[in-house]
Protein backbone atom coordinates (compact mmCIF):
# COMPACT_ATOMS: atom_id res chain seq x y z
CA UNK A 1 0.00 0.00 0.00
CA UNK A 2 0.94 3.45 -0.93
CA UNK A 3 1.95 6.23 2.08
CA UNK A 4 -0.24 9.52 2.09
CA UNK A 5 2.44 11.13 0.94
CA UNK A 6 3.17 8.93 -2.40
CA UNK A 7 -0.42 9.07 -2.71
CA UNK A 8 -0.48 12.62 -2.81
CA UNK A 9 2.37 12.59 -4.72
CA UNK A 10 0.22 10.63 -7.68
CA UNK A 11 -2.69 12.72 -7.27
CA UNK A 12 -1.06 16.08 -8.17
CA UNK A 13 0.77 14.14 -11.09
CA UNK A 14 -2.72 12.66 -12.33
CA UNK A 15 -4.73 15.70 -11.65
CA UNK A 16 -1.83 18.18 -13.56
CA UNK A 17 -1.61 15.64 -16.59
CA UNK A 18 -5.55 15.28 -16.84
CA UNK A 19 -6.27 18.89 -17.16
CA UNK A 20 -3.28 19.24 -19.36
CA UNK A 21 -4.33 16.50 -22.01
CA UNK A 22 -8.12 17.83 -21.85
CA UNK A 23 -7.75 21.12 -21.92
CA UNK A 24 -8.02 21.20 -25.64
CA UNK A 25 -11.29 19.97 -25.47
CA UNK A 26 -12.40 21.68 -22.09
CA UNK A 27 -11.33 24.72 -24.04
CA UNK A 28 -13.51 24.20 -26.79
CA UNK A 29 -16.65 23.04 -24.54
CA UNK A 30 -16.34 26.19 -22.82
CA UNK A 31 -15.60 28.56 -25.75
CA UNK A 32 -18.50 27.05 -27.25
CA UNK A 33 -21.06 28.57 -25.47
CA UNK A 34 -19.44 32.01 -24.98
CA UNK A 35 -20.49 35.48 -26.93
CA UNK A 36 -18.18 36.25 -29.69
CA UNK A 37 -17.36 39.29 -27.57
CA UNK A 38 -15.94 37.36 -25.11
CA UNK A 39 -13.70 35.60 -27.27
CA UNK A 40 -12.23 38.49 -29.14
CA UNK A 41 -11.96 40.49 -26.07
CA UNK A 42 -9.89 37.07 -24.35
CA UNK A 43 -12.26 37.86 -21.45
CA UNK A 44 -13.67 34.75 -18.86
CA UNK A 45 -16.89 34.18 -20.01
CA UNK A 46 -19.15 36.50 -19.04
CA UNK A 47 -22.89 35.39 -20.05
CA UNK A 48 -23.67 31.89 -21.41
CA UNK A 49 -25.55 31.38 -24.87
CA UNK A 50 -26.58 28.33 -27.25
CA UNK A 51 -25.94 30.90 -30.05
CA UNK A 52 -22.94 29.68 -31.41
CA UNK A 53 -24.84 26.00 -31.85
CA UNK A 54 -27.56 27.44 -33.11
CA UNK A 55 -25.94 29.20 -35.72
CA UNK A 56 -23.34 25.84 -36.73
CA UNK A 57 -26.85 24.25 -37.55
CA UNK A 58 -28.47 27.17 -39.23
CA UNK A 59 -25.36 27.54 -41.47
CA UNK A 60 -24.64 24.02 -42.56
CA UNK A 61 -27.35 21.23 -42.85
CA UNK A 62 -25.29 20.02 -39.60
CA UNK A 63 -27.93 17.49 -38.66
CA UNK A 64 -28.18 16.25 -41.91
CA UNK A 65 -23.83 15.33 -41.97
CA UNK A 66 -24.56 13.94 -38.53
CA UNK A 67 -26.96 11.80 -39.51
CA UNK A 68 -24.83 10.47 -42.41
CA UNK A 69 -21.82 10.19 -40.27
CA UNK A 70 -24.47 7.73 -38.22
CA UNK A 71 -25.50 5.67 -41.08
CA UNK A 72 -22.08 5.45 -42.57
CA UNK A 73 -20.19 4.14 -39.16
CA UNK A 74 -23.19 2.33 -38.58
CA UNK A 75 -22.55 0.03 -41.98
CA UNK A 76 -19.26 -0.28 -41.67
CA UNK A 77 -19.40 -1.35 -38.12
CA UNK A 78 -21.53 -4.08 -39.13
CA UNK A 79 -20.45 -4.75 -42.32
CA UNK A 80 -16.89 -5.51 -40.36
CA UNK A 81 -18.07 -7.32 -37.62
CA UNK A 82 -20.31 -9.75 -40.65
CA UNK A 83 -17.32 -10.38 -42.51
CA UNK A 84 -14.47 -10.72 -39.98
CA UNK A 85 -16.63 -12.68 -38.15
CA UNK A 86 -16.85 -15.21 -40.75
CA UNK A 87 -13.90 -15.22 -41.58
CA UNK A 88 -12.49 -15.66 -38.05
CA UNK A 89 -14.53 -18.53 -38.34
CA UNK A 90 -13.20 -20.39 -41.24
CA UNK A 91 -9.44 -19.45 -39.75
CA UNK A 92 -10.53 -21.01 -36.74
CA UNK A 93 -12.82 -24.13 -37.23
CA UNK A 94 -12.38 -25.20 -41.15
CA UNK A 95 -9.62 -26.69 -42.02
CA UNK A 96 -9.10 -26.83 -46.09
CA UNK A 97 -6.21 -26.39 -48.58
CA UNK A 98 -5.28 -22.82 -49.01
CA UNK A 99 -5.79 -21.64 -45.49
CA UNK A 100 -2.37 -20.82 -44.68
CA UNK A 101 -1.97 -19.06 -47.92
CA UNK A 102 -5.31 -16.87 -47.33
CA UNK A 103 -4.16 -16.22 -44.12
CA UNK A 104 -0.92 -14.84 -45.16
CA UNK A 105 -2.78 -12.66 -47.72
CA UNK A 106 -4.96 -11.43 -44.95
CA UNK A 107 -1.44 -10.39 -43.50
CA UNK A 108 -0.40 -8.86 -46.13
CA UNK A 109 -3.43 -6.69 -46.42
CA UNK A 110 -2.01 -4.84 -43.32
CA UNK A 111 1.61 -3.90 -45.67
CA UNK A 112 -0.58 -1.81 -47.96
CA UNK A 113 -1.48 1.55 -46.10
CA UNK A 114 -5.06 2.85 -47.56
CA UNK A 115 -3.08 6.30 -48.28
CA UNK A 116 -1.27 4.59 -50.65
CA UNK A 117 -3.74 2.69 -52.76
CA UNK A 118 -6.53 5.70 -52.67
CA UNK A 119 -5.95 7.05 -55.92
CA UNK A 120 -7.37 2.98 -57.84
CA UNK A 121 -10.33 3.12 -55.13
CA UNK A 122 -11.06 6.63 -56.17
CA UNK A 123 -11.53 5.69 -59.56
CA UNK A 124 -12.83 2.05 -58.86
CA UNK A 125 -15.37 3.82 -56.55
CA UNK A 126 -16.25 6.52 -59.86
CA UNK A 127 -16.80 3.75 -61.95
CA UNK A 128 -19.19 2.11 -60.06
CA UNK A 129 -21.13 5.29 -59.39
CA UNK A 130 -20.47 5.04 -55.72
CA UNK A 131 -19.18 8.53 -55.83
CA UNK A 132 -21.97 9.99 -53.36
CA UNK A 133 -23.19 7.58 -52.37
CA UNK A 134 -23.58 5.60 -48.87
CA UNK A 135 -21.80 2.42 -50.70
CA UNK A 136 -18.84 4.20 -51.95
CA UNK A 137 -18.10 5.54 -48.29
CA UNK A 138 -18.68 1.93 -46.70
CA UNK A 139 -17.75 -0.73 -48.86
CA UNK A 140 -14.33 -0.70 -49.03
CA UNK A 141 -13.85 -0.95 -45.94
CA UNK A 142 -15.64 -3.87 -44.34
CA UNK A 143 -13.00 -6.29 -44.96
CA UNK A 144 -10.50 -5.83 -41.67
CA UNK A 145 -7.47 -7.60 -41.19
CA UNK A 146 -7.59 -6.54 -37.41
CA UNK A 147 -10.81 -7.29 -36.94
CA UNK A 148 -10.25 -10.88 -38.04
CA UNK A 149 -7.19 -11.67 -35.85
CA UNK A 150 -9.24 -9.78 -32.98
CA UNK A 151 -12.15 -12.47 -33.55
CA UNK A 152 -10.00 -15.50 -34.46
CA UNK A 153 -7.84 -14.94 -31.04
CA UNK A 154 -11.25 -15.07 -29.51
CA UNK A 155 -12.86 -18.03 -31.27
CA UNK A 156 -9.44 -19.87 -30.21
CA UNK A 157 -10.81 -20.39 -26.91
CA UNK A 158 -14.17 -21.68 -27.43
CA UNK A 159 -13.43 -25.88 -27.55
CA UNK A 160 -13.39 -27.75 -30.89
CA UNK A 161 -15.29 -30.18 -29.56
CA UNK A 162 -18.24 -28.50 -28.93
CA UNK A 163 -17.89 -27.98 -32.98
CA UNK A 164 -17.91 -31.99 -33.20
CA UNK A 165 -20.98 -32.35 -30.94
CA UNK A 166 -23.05 -29.86 -32.67
CA UNK A 167 -22.43 -31.39 -36.33
CA UNK A 168 -22.78 -35.08 -34.93
CA UNK A 169 -26.21 -33.53 -32.69
CA UNK A 170 -27.12 -32.54 -37.11
CA UNK A 171 -25.92 -28.81 -36.80
CA UNK A 172 -24.16 -27.44 -39.80
CA UNK A 173 -21.26 -25.38 -39.59
CA UNK A 174 -23.54 -21.95 -40.17
CA UNK A 175 -26.06 -22.94 -38.02
CA UNK A 176 -23.06 -23.49 -35.21
CA UNK A 177 -21.45 -19.98 -36.00
CA UNK A 178 -24.50 -18.34 -35.70
CA UNK A 179 -26.27 -20.00 -32.52
CA UNK A 180 -23.08 -20.42 -30.20
CA UNK A 181 -20.05 -19.36 -31.55
CA UNK A 182 -21.29 -15.24 -32.15
CA UNK A 183 -23.41 -15.59 -28.61
CA UNK A 184 -20.14 -16.90 -27.06
CA UNK A 185 -18.05 -14.07 -28.27
CA UNK A 186 -20.16 -11.36 -27.78
CA UNK A 187 -17.88 -9.31 -25.72
CA UNK A 188 -15.04 -9.21 -28.58
CA UNK A 189 -17.79 -8.01 -31.08
CA UNK A 190 -18.65 -5.12 -29.03
CA UNK A 191 -15.18 -4.31 -28.63
CA UNK A 192 -14.67 -4.31 -32.19
CA UNK A 193 -17.74 -2.75 -32.98
CA UNK A 194 -16.71 -0.23 -30.81
CA UNK A 195 -13.47 0.14 -32.12
CA UNK A 196 -14.97 0.28 -35.69
CA UNK A 197 -17.68 2.75 -34.68
CA UNK A 198 -14.93 4.82 -33.79
CA UNK A 199 -12.48 4.45 -36.66
CA UNK A 200 -15.41 5.16 -38.97
CA UNK A 201 -17.06 8.16 -37.22
CA UNK A 202 -13.30 9.92 -37.55
CA UNK A 203 -12.56 9.05 -41.32
CA UNK A 204 -11.18 12.22 -43.24
CA UNK A 205 -9.34 11.69 -46.15
CA UNK A 206 -11.59 9.21 -47.81
CA UNK A 207 -15.11 10.61 -47.02
CA UNK A 208 -13.06 13.79 -48.38
CA UNK A 209 -12.88 12.75 -51.77
CA UNK A 210 -15.53 10.08 -52.27
CA UNK A 211 -18.33 13.38 -51.51
CA UNK A 212 -18.48 16.11 -53.80
CA UNK A 213 -21.71 17.48 -52.18
CA UNK A 214 -23.86 17.39 -49.02
CA UNK A 215 -26.13 14.23 -49.88
CA UNK A 216 -24.28 11.81 -48.17
CA UNK A 217 -20.81 14.61 -46.91
CA UNK A 218 -20.10 13.03 -43.39
CA UNK A 219 -19.76 15.71 -40.59
CA UNK A 220 -15.96 15.73 -40.25
CA UNK A 221 -15.99 16.97 -44.02
CA UNK A 222 -18.98 19.55 -42.18
CA UNK A 223 -16.34 20.83 -39.61
CA UNK A 224 -13.87 21.58 -42.50
CA UNK A 225 -16.39 23.23 -44.62
CA UNK A 226 -17.77 25.11 -41.75
CA UNK A 227 -14.26 25.94 -40.65
CA UNK A 228 -13.24 27.33 -44.19
CA UNK A 229 -16.56 29.13 -44.42
CA UNK A 230 -16.34 30.85 -41.39
CA UNK A 231 -14.85 34.59 -41.24
CA UNK A 232 -11.87 33.85 -38.93
CA UNK A 233 -12.91 35.41 -35.59
CA UNK A 234 -16.11 33.24 -35.46
CA UNK A 235 -14.42 30.66 -32.88
CA UNK A 236 -17.68 30.35 -31.06
CA UNK A 237 -19.08 28.45 -33.58
CA UNK A 238 -16.18 26.60 -34.69
CA UNK A 239 -15.52 25.30 -31.83
CA UNK A 240 -19.81 24.48 -31.48
CA UNK A 241 -19.08 22.96 -34.47
CA UNK A 242 -16.25 20.70 -33.06
CA UNK A 243 -18.17 19.70 -30.08
CA UNK A 244 -21.00 17.93 -31.80
CA UNK A 245 -18.71 16.24 -33.62
CA UNK A 246 -16.42 15.12 -30.70
CA UNK A 247 -19.68 14.23 -28.43
CA UNK A 248 -20.53 10.79 -30.03
CA UNK A 249 -17.30 9.33 -30.06
CA UNK A 250 -16.37 10.14 -26.58
CA UNK A 251 -19.26 9.15 -25.01
CA UNK A 252 -18.65 5.56 -26.90
CA UNK A 253 -14.90 5.45 -25.54
CA UNK A 254 -16.02 6.74 -22.05
CA UNK A 255 -18.62 3.58 -21.78
CA UNK A 256 -16.13 1.17 -23.62
CA UNK A 257 -12.76 2.36 -22.54
CA UNK A 258 -12.37 -0.80 -20.35
CA UNK A 259 -13.30 -3.26 -22.97
CA UNK A 260 -11.14 -1.62 -25.89
CA UNK A 261 -8.33 -1.60 -23.70
CA UNK A 262 -8.40 -5.09 -23.02
CA UNK A 263 -9.24 -6.17 -26.66
CA UNK A 264 -7.09 -3.77 -28.48
CA UNK A 265 -4.26 -5.31 -26.56
CA UNK A 266 -5.14 -8.51 -26.92
CA UNK A 267 -5.17 -8.20 -30.24
CA UNK A 268 -2.06 -6.42 -30.51
CA UNK A 269 0.52 -8.12 -28.21
CA UNK A 270 -0.84 -11.86 -29.00
CA UNK B 1 -6.87 -54.81 -43.50
CA UNK B 2 -3.32 -55.85 -43.72
CA UNK B 3 -4.29 -59.13 -42.90
CA UNK B 4 -6.93 -59.78 -45.81
CA UNK B 5 -5.20 -57.72 -48.41
CA UNK B 6 -2.95 -60.26 -49.98
CA UNK B 7 -6.21 -62.44 -50.77
CA UNK B 8 -8.17 -59.67 -52.60
CA UNK B 9 -5.68 -57.67 -54.04
CA UNK B 10 -7.84 -56.37 -56.45
CA UNK B 11 -10.78 -55.40 -54.25
CA UNK B 12 -8.37 -53.52 -52.12
CA UNK B 13 -7.77 -51.52 -55.08
CA UNK B 14 -11.17 -50.67 -55.92
CA UNK B 15 -11.83 -49.99 -51.92
CA UNK B 16 -8.93 -47.70 -51.93
CA UNK B 17 -9.89 -45.46 -55.17
CA UNK B 18 -13.58 -45.92 -53.44
CA UNK B 19 -12.03 -43.78 -50.12
CA UNK B 20 -9.66 -41.25 -52.35
CA UNK B 21 -12.79 -40.68 -53.80
CA UNK B 22 -14.67 -39.76 -50.72
CA UNK B 23 -11.73 -38.49 -49.32
CA UNK B 24 -11.42 -35.53 -52.30
CA UNK B 25 -15.09 -35.05 -51.99
CA UNK B 26 -15.11 -34.01 -48.52
CA UNK B 27 -11.78 -32.13 -49.36
CA UNK B 28 -13.61 -29.86 -52.21
CA UNK B 29 -17.11 -29.58 -49.86
CA UNK B 30 -14.62 -28.39 -46.96
CA UNK B 31 -12.30 -26.45 -49.33
CA UNK B 32 -15.98 -24.90 -50.88
CA UNK B 33 -17.34 -24.21 -47.01
CA UNK B 34 -14.10 -22.04 -46.07
CA UNK B 35 -14.28 -20.36 -49.26
CA UNK B 36 -17.62 -19.69 -48.34
CA UNK B 37 -16.87 -17.93 -45.31
CA UNK B 38 -13.92 -16.24 -45.90
CA UNK B 39 -15.70 -15.03 -49.49
CA UNK B 40 -16.80 -11.83 -48.95
CA UNK B 41 -13.41 -10.61 -47.10
CA UNK B 42 -11.42 -11.97 -50.43
CA UNK B 43 -13.56 -9.90 -52.78
CA UNK B 44 -13.12 -7.07 -50.83
CA UNK B 45 -9.11 -7.06 -50.21
CA UNK B 46 -9.17 -8.23 -53.97
CA UNK B 47 -11.09 -5.12 -54.62
CA UNK B 48 -9.75 -1.93 -52.70
CA UNK B 49 -6.29 -3.23 -51.91
CA UNK B 50 -4.89 -5.81 -53.98
CA UNK B 51 -5.68 -4.60 -57.06
CA UNK B 52 -5.09 -0.70 -55.94
CA UNK B 53 -1.83 -1.94 -55.12
CA UNK B 54 -0.89 -3.05 -58.66
CA UNK B 55 -2.92 -0.78 -60.23
CA UNK B 56 -1.02 2.15 -58.42
CA UNK B 57 2.52 0.48 -59.47
CA UNK B 58 0.87 0.28 -63.17
CA UNK B 59 -0.11 4.32 -63.15
CA UNK B 60 2.75 5.43 -61.88
CA UNK B 61 4.68 3.76 -65.29
CA UNK B 62 2.08 6.20 -67.03
CA UNK B 63 0.69 10.00 -68.13
CA UNK B 64 -2.31 10.22 -67.46
CA UNK B 65 -5.25 12.78 -68.43
CA UNK B 66 -7.68 14.44 -66.04
CA UNK B 67 -10.20 10.98 -65.49
CA UNK B 68 -7.00 9.02 -64.70
CA UNK B 69 -7.00 6.99 -68.04
CA UNK B 70 -3.43 6.14 -68.76
CA UNK B 71 -2.56 8.37 -72.08
CA UNK B 72 1.47 8.02 -72.84
CA UNK B 73 3.96 4.82 -71.31
CA UNK B 74 6.40 6.85 -70.07
CA UNK B 75 8.30 4.07 -68.31
CA UNK B 76 10.29 5.22 -65.11
CA UNK B 77 10.26 8.94 -65.91
CA UNK B 78 7.81 9.76 -63.42
CA UNK B 79 10.39 8.18 -60.73
CA UNK B 80 13.11 10.06 -62.19
CA UNK B 81 11.20 13.43 -62.22
CA UNK B 82 10.20 12.55 -58.61
CA UNK B 83 13.87 12.41 -57.14
CA UNK B 84 15.34 15.57 -58.82
CA UNK B 85 11.91 17.45 -57.34
CA UNK B 86 13.17 19.39 -54.72
CA UNK B 87 9.25 19.50 -53.36
CA UNK B 88 9.14 15.90 -53.14
CA UNK B 89 12.70 15.22 -51.91
CA UNK B 90 11.47 17.98 -49.10
CA UNK B 91 8.42 16.19 -48.33
CA UNK B 92 10.00 12.71 -47.88
CA UNK B 93 12.42 14.55 -45.48
CA UNK B 94 9.80 16.09 -43.84
CA UNK B 95 7.93 12.81 -43.57
CA UNK B 96 10.97 11.47 -41.43
CA UNK B 97 11.30 14.63 -39.22
CA UNK B 98 7.48 14.13 -38.31
CA UNK B 99 8.32 10.79 -37.17
CA UNK B 100 11.43 11.57 -35.26
CA UNK B 101 9.14 15.12 -33.94
CA UNK B 102 6.11 12.64 -33.12
CA UNK B 103 6.55 9.02 -32.24
CA UNK B 104 8.98 9.38 -29.49
CA UNK B 105 7.62 11.80 -27.46
CA UNK B 106 3.95 10.17 -27.74
CA UNK B 107 5.11 6.75 -26.97
CA UNK B 108 7.54 8.15 -23.99
CA UNK B 109 4.35 11.00 -22.73
CA UNK B 110 2.16 7.66 -23.28
CA UNK B 111 4.23 5.82 -20.90
CA UNK B 112 4.69 8.35 -18.41
CA UNK B 113 0.80 8.37 -18.08
CA UNK B 114 0.38 4.72 -17.70
CA UNK B 115 2.69 4.73 -15.13
CA UNK B 116 1.21 7.41 -13.16
CA UNK B 117 -2.34 5.93 -13.88
CA UNK B 118 -1.52 1.84 -13.50
CA UNK B 119 -1.37 2.74 -9.43
CA UNK B 120 -4.41 1.32 -7.24
CA UNK B 121 -5.84 4.33 -6.34
CA UNK B 122 -9.72 5.40 -5.16
CA UNK B 123 -10.79 7.38 -8.59
CA UNK B 124 -7.84 6.07 -11.11
CA UNK B 125 -11.19 5.22 -13.59
CA UNK B 126 -11.45 8.70 -13.86
CA UNK B 127 -7.98 9.07 -14.99
CA UNK B 128 -7.60 6.16 -17.56
CA UNK B 129 -10.83 7.61 -19.30
CA UNK B 130 -9.57 11.10 -19.39
CA UNK B 131 -5.92 9.67 -20.58
CA UNK B 132 -7.22 7.94 -23.43
CA UNK B 133 -10.35 10.71 -24.36
CA UNK B 134 -8.17 11.93 -27.34
CA UNK B 135 -8.77 8.33 -29.15
CA UNK B 136 -11.93 9.54 -29.50
CA UNK B 137 -11.69 13.05 -30.34
CA UNK B 138 -11.42 13.08 -34.68
CA UNK B 139 -8.27 14.75 -36.53
CA UNK B 140 -11.07 17.83 -38.09
CA UNK B 141 -12.35 18.12 -34.49
CA UNK B 142 -8.65 18.46 -32.91
CA UNK B 143 -7.73 19.96 -35.82
CA UNK B 144 -10.18 22.81 -35.10
CA UNK B 145 -8.89 23.02 -31.33
CA UNK B 146 -5.14 23.75 -32.17
CA UNK B 147 -6.08 25.82 -34.53
CA UNK B 148 -7.47 28.33 -32.00
CA UNK B 149 -4.52 27.37 -29.49
CA UNK B 150 -1.99 28.48 -32.56
CA UNK B 151 -3.65 32.01 -33.70
CA UNK B 152 -0.91 34.06 -33.32
CA UNK B 153 -3.06 36.83 -31.73
CA UNK B 154 -5.81 35.07 -29.88
CA UNK B 155 -4.50 32.08 -29.68
CA UNK B 156 -3.54 30.63 -26.03
CA UNK B 157 -0.43 29.18 -26.32
CA UNK B 158 0.94 32.34 -27.47
CA UNK B 159 -1.53 34.21 -24.68
CA UNK B 160 0.87 32.27 -22.43
CA UNK B 161 4.44 33.13 -23.80
CA UNK B 162 3.52 36.82 -23.41
CA UNK B 163 2.65 36.19 -19.84
CA UNK B 164 6.03 35.05 -19.52
CA UNK B 165 7.48 38.32 -21.52
CA UNK B 166 8.17 36.18 -24.77
CA UNK B 167 7.29 37.16 -28.09
CA UNK B 168 4.46 35.32 -29.54
CA UNK B 169 5.19 32.91 -32.49
CA UNK B 170 3.40 32.61 -35.65
CA UNK B 171 2.88 28.50 -35.16
CA UNK B 172 1.61 27.55 -38.66
CA UNK B 173 2.66 30.15 -41.16
CA UNK B 174 6.51 30.22 -39.91
CA UNK B 175 8.30 27.68 -41.51
CA UNK B 176 10.65 27.20 -38.78
CA UNK B 177 7.73 26.66 -35.84
CA UNK B 178 4.93 24.80 -38.95
CA UNK B 179 6.01 21.20 -38.74
CA UNK B 180 6.45 21.34 -35.43
CA UNK B 181 2.91 23.15 -34.19
CA UNK B 182 1.13 20.19 -36.81
CA UNK B 183 3.42 17.46 -34.34
CA UNK B 184 2.42 18.95 -31.52
CA UNK B 185 -1.00 18.53 -32.48
CA UNK B 186 0.01 14.75 -33.80
CA UNK B 187 1.18 13.77 -30.65
CA UNK B 188 -1.82 15.36 -27.97
CA UNK B 189 -4.23 12.67 -30.64
CA UNK B 190 -1.84 10.06 -30.74
CA UNK B 191 -1.88 10.13 -26.77
CA UNK B 192 -5.40 8.33 -25.80
CA UNK B 193 -4.55 5.16 -28.38
CA UNK B 194 -0.66 4.96 -27.08
CA UNK B 195 -1.66 5.49 -23.39
CA UNK B 196 -4.80 2.46 -23.50
CA UNK B 197 -2.27 -0.10 -25.42
CA UNK B 198 0.87 0.72 -22.98
CA UNK B 199 -2.10 0.43 -19.77
CA UNK B 200 -3.20 -2.87 -20.81
CA UNK B 201 0.39 -4.01 -21.24
CA UNK B 202 1.12 -2.88 -18.11
CA UNK B 203 -2.28 -4.97 -16.52
CA UNK B 204 -1.05 -7.96 -18.01
CA UNK B 205 2.00 -8.12 -15.97
CA UNK B 206 2.11 -10.77 -13.70
CA UNK B 207 1.76 -9.02 -10.12
CA UNK B 208 4.19 -11.53 -8.03
CA UNK B 209 6.89 -10.45 -10.08
CA UNK B 210 6.45 -7.06 -8.26
CA UNK B 211 5.43 -9.01 -4.77
CA UNK B 212 9.18 -11.18 -5.10
CA UNK B 213 10.70 -7.51 -5.87
CA UNK B 214 9.16 -6.06 -2.63
CA UNK B 215 10.20 -8.56 -0.56
CA UNK B 216 13.85 -7.93 -1.72
CA UNK B 217 12.97 -4.32 -0.85
CA UNK B 218 13.56 -3.09 -4.26
CA UNK B 219 12.69 0.80 -4.96
CA UNK B 220 9.97 2.20 -7.21
CA UNK B 221 11.99 3.23 -10.07
CA UNK B 222 14.16 0.26 -10.01
CA UNK B 223 11.20 -1.88 -10.47
CA UNK B 224 10.02 0.49 -12.93
CA UNK B 225 13.50 0.02 -14.53
CA UNK B 226 13.86 -3.96 -14.18
CA UNK B 227 10.35 -5.15 -14.21
CA UNK B 228 7.66 -3.03 -15.75
CA UNK B 229 9.77 -1.57 -19.05
CA UNK B 230 11.20 -5.25 -20.01
CA UNK B 231 8.22 -7.12 -19.72
CA UNK B 232 6.28 -3.90 -21.34
CA UNK B 233 9.07 -4.42 -24.15
CA UNK B 234 6.28 -6.13 -27.27
CA UNK B 235 4.11 -3.40 -26.17
CA UNK B 236 6.55 -0.74 -27.00
CA UNK B 237 7.54 -2.59 -30.35
CA UNK B 238 3.53 -2.96 -31.40
CA UNK B 239 3.23 0.77 -30.29
CA UNK B 240 6.31 2.11 -31.80
CA UNK B 241 5.36 0.06 -34.98
CA UNK B 242 2.21 1.62 -35.43
CA UNK B 243 2.82 5.22 -34.18
CA UNK B 244 5.40 5.24 -36.95
CA UNK B 245 3.25 3.30 -39.98
CA UNK B 246 0.35 6.11 -38.18
CA UNK B 247 2.97 9.04 -39.25
CA UNK B 248 3.70 8.32 -42.46
CA UNK B 249 -0.06 8.39 -43.18
CA UNK B 250 -0.92 11.67 -41.75
CA UNK B 251 -3.27 14.01 -44.00
CA UNK B 252 -6.05 15.80 -41.93
CA UNK B 253 -4.24 17.75 -39.74
CA UNK B 254 -2.27 19.21 -42.33
CA UNK B 255 -4.83 20.06 -44.88
CA UNK B 256 -7.07 21.83 -41.55
CA UNK B 257 -4.17 23.56 -40.13
CA UNK B 258 -1.13 24.41 -43.15
CA UNK B 259 -2.43 22.61 -46.20
CA UNK B 260 1.61 21.95 -46.55
CA UNK B 261 2.66 25.39 -46.15
CA UNK B 262 4.26 27.43 -45.33
CA UNK B 263 6.92 27.07 -48.30
CA UNK B 264 5.74 23.12 -48.02
CA UNK B 265 7.51 22.79 -44.84
CA UNK B 266 4.15 20.58 -43.84
CA UNK B 267 3.93 19.35 -47.16
CA UNK B 268 4.06 15.58 -45.70
CA UNK B 269 4.09 12.69 -48.55
CA UNK B 270 0.19 12.19 -48.07
CA UNK B 271 -0.70 14.91 -48.59
CA UNK B 272 1.54 15.61 -51.42
CA UNK B 273 -0.19 12.54 -53.15
CA UNK B 274 -3.49 13.94 -52.95
CA UNK B 275 -2.40 17.19 -53.96
CA UNK B 276 -0.91 15.81 -56.89
CA UNK B 277 -3.80 13.66 -57.64
CA UNK B 278 -6.96 15.59 -56.55
CA UNK B 279 -5.68 19.08 -57.22
CA UNK B 280 -3.45 18.43 -60.14
CA UNK B 281 -4.54 15.98 -61.82
CA UNK B 282 -1.55 14.21 -62.63
CA UNK B 283 -2.37 10.56 -61.52
CA UNK B 284 0.71 9.07 -62.86
CA UNK B 285 3.14 11.40 -61.20
CA UNK B 286 1.31 10.94 -57.74
CA UNK B 287 1.36 7.53 -58.00
CA UNK B 288 4.88 6.84 -58.34
CA UNK B 289 4.79 8.92 -55.14
CA UNK B 290 2.41 6.30 -53.73
CA UNK B 291 4.57 3.51 -54.62
CA UNK B 292 7.81 5.50 -52.31
CA UNK B 293 5.21 5.72 -49.69
CA UNK B 294 4.52 1.91 -49.87
CA UNK B 295 8.08 0.83 -50.14
CA UNK B 296 9.27 3.49 -47.17
CA UNK B 297 6.44 1.91 -44.78
CA UNK B 298 7.25 -1.69 -46.08
CA UNK B 299 11.14 -1.02 -45.16
CA UNK B 300 9.77 0.53 -41.92
CA UNK B 301 7.54 -2.48 -40.62
CA UNK B 302 10.80 -4.82 -42.41
CA UNK B 303 13.46 -2.58 -40.44
CA UNK B 304 11.51 -2.56 -37.08
CA UNK B 305 10.65 -6.28 -37.03
CA UNK B 306 14.30 -7.07 -37.66
CA UNK B 307 15.52 -4.92 -34.94
CA UNK B 308 12.77 -5.18 -32.49
CA UNK B 309 12.83 -8.97 -32.23
CA UNK B 310 16.31 -9.03 -30.71
CA UNK B 311 15.57 -6.48 -28.16
CA UNK B 312 12.21 -7.45 -27.71
CA UNK B 313 11.61 -9.87 -24.24
CA UNK B 314 8.55 -12.06 -24.67
CA UNK B 315 6.89 -14.08 -21.80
Amino acid sequence: MLSTGKKLIFYVLLIISALLLAGPALMAIVMSFMTNQDILTGSLPTTFTFDNYIAAFERLPFLHFLFNSLIVSMLITLGQLTLSALAAYAFVFLEFKGRDFLFFLFIATMMVPFEASVIPNFHTIRNLGWIDSYAGLTVPFFATTFGTFLLRQNFKQIPKELREASLIAGMGDFRFFLSVVLPVSRTSLVTLGIYGFLTSWNMYLWPLLASTNETVRTIQIGLKQLQTQEQLNQWGVMMAGAVIVIIPTLLLLFLGQKKLQKGLTEGAVK
Amino acid sequence: MSMIAPTIGTNEEAYLSQVERVKRKSRLKSFFKGMLFLLPSIILFSVFVFYPMFQTIYLSFFLTNAQGATTVFVGWENYKALFVDPIFLKSVKNTFLFVFLTVPPTVIISFALAVIANEKLKGIGFFRTIFSSTMGVSVAAASVFWLYLFHPTMGLLNKILEAFGAGGIEWLTDPKWALLAVSMTTIWMNIGFTFLILLGGMQSIDSSLYESADIEGSGYFYKLRRITIPMLSPTFFFVITVSIIHSFQTFGQIDILTKGGPANETNLIVYSIYREAFVNYQFGSASAQAVVLFILILLMTALQFKLGERKVHYQ
